[in-house]
């Protein structure tokens, strides 16, 4: 039985193939039209009842939240993108849980006021975007701290901590918002390994965003 | 005299995301220290303080093998570093447990938390602090709380807590933030009003290490020197 993921358009899905793609685990995908509001269906939400993409099915089993899904297959496959010990397996959930809270509702606020509004005919709130701006920038400063110490978020080796970050932070050329990234040596340099590597070259080529 | 617990927790438990550590802590009966970091002073901003948690927020921890940060993250440490004593299916016991009340956990992170802490500091702290309340805010994050309610509501009359009928990490998640809501805000009603939301919150503040945490804030430990 293969595993069907739900949305592979969007970044918050591309998280989850990205970590199938990295395992070598087979995968289908069924499409969901956010714009048409697929998501919004009573046989969607009965599958994600929050209304949002990802969703996976995988036999009887249903799970959302893509750092759950990637959480899962990982500790499923004993993968080390989840460290090789308990203290590792601690680190890499840190900064798992600092791209949730403190990386992505910046990134995710950008994409929806620079990208998504003008298309929605909603205005741009710029005082927004450049608060944003900012506090991403202070971000960024700590993740380049972190970066000068190892290569990868989690010592010297790629992890779901630093996975996680991808699909999001790809957006941030099409936002004209790269130089938070080429402005920091280490964060620039990492950005460069992760986003080169051959995983995310597919995913990103196989299901190319609607924006 | 006992030698000082290995493990540290820096912060103060009036903090939702301390009180979120001190639960997990107390569930697994793991014994541990609580340094106080007085905020109101800007300690959290310092230069010593940032060399524990670079981001200026709290809690820290630190035990005997690692500092970490980020308060799900640490619980879900412990409850992996310390599995076999206190409550032993806090965090599941096989992989398809544990991704469930992973599940539940990332719901509470992304769909409950950001409205509900917003509505915790207009609410509960902006007044202590004289500061004044956005009351579109307040409308706008009660709007998105209530709707995010609604989906609890569903789930919370097929099965006694959120993962399964188990209490887990994923309902203690939320004890925090819904303490200060259900305590004496406008907002209480968002909770009561809900028949099985209302059955788990009794039922989950009622546990032993939860009263633990209320106490905790009510009365915080002081520094010592």
């Amino acid at each position: 039985m293969v595993v069907k993921v739900y949305g592979p358009e969007y970044a918050s899905t591309k998280r989850v193939i990205l970590a199938l793609v990295e395992m070598g685990i087979d995968y289908e995908v069924v499409k969901v039209d956010l714009f048409k509001g697929e998501h919004k269906t009573p046989e969607f939400l009965k599958l994600q009842p929050f209304g949002v993409v990802p969703v996976v099915q995988d036999g009887d089993y249903t799970l959302y939240e893509s750092r759950a899904i990637i959480r899962y297959y990982a500790e499923k496959y004993k993968s080390e993108l989840l460290g090789k010990t308990i203290e590792e397996r601690g680190l890499v959930e840190q900064w798992l849980e600092i791209e949730a809270h403190n990386f992505h509702p910046l990134v995710y606020d950008l994409v929806v006021q620079v990208l998504f509004n003008p298309k929605l005919g909603i205005p741009t709130n710029l005082e927004r975007v450049k608060e944003d701006d900012e506090k991403l920038a202070r971000v960024l400063d700590v993740y380049e701290e972190r970066l000068s110490q190892s290569k990868y978020l989690v010592g010297d080796s790629f992890t779901l901590a630093d996975l996680s970050h991808i699909p999001f932070t790809q957006f941030l050329g099409s936002l004209g918002k790269e130089h938070l990234l080429r402005d920091r040596k280490h964060v620039s340099a990492w950005w460069d390994d992760i986003s080169s590597r051959p995983s995310w070259k597919k995913v990103h080529e196989l299901y190319p965003a609607p924006i | 005299m006992a030698a000082p617990a290995p493990v540290k927790v820096y912060g103060p438990p009036l903090s939702t995301a301390v009180a979120r550590v001190l639960a997990t802590l107390l569930e697994k009966n793991v014994q541990f220290q609580l340094l106080p970091v007085n905020m109101a002073k800007g300690e959290h901003k310092k230069p010593e303080y940032l060399k524990i948690q670079p981001f200026g927020q709290v809690p820290a921890f630190e035990d005997e093998s690692i500092t970490l940060f980020e308060s799900r993250a640490i619980s879900k440490y412990v409850c992996d570093k310390y599995a076999n004593q206190g409550n032993k299916g806090l965090f599941g016991t096989n992989p398809l447990e544990k991704a469930s009340i992973d599940q539940w956990l990332e719901a509470e992170g992304q769909n409950f938390h950001p409205p509900s802490s917003v509505l915790v500091f207009q609410l509960a702290f902006a007044p202590r602090m004289k500061i004044k309340q956005d009351e579109n805010l307040i409308k706008l994050n009660e709007a998105k709380l209530a709707k995010v309610l609604d989906v609890y509501e569903r789930r919370l009359g097929e099965s006694r807590y959120l993962a399964g009928d188990e209490f887990t990490l994923a309902d203690l998640s939320h004890l925090p933030n819904t303490q200060y809501l259900v305590n004496g805000t406008t907002v209480a009603e968002l909770f009561t009003s809900r028949k099985n939301v209302e059955r788990w919150w009794d039922e989950i503040s009622s546990r032993e290490s939860w009263k633990e945490v209320v106490e905790m804030q009510r009365s915080p430990p002081s520094r010592n020197e």
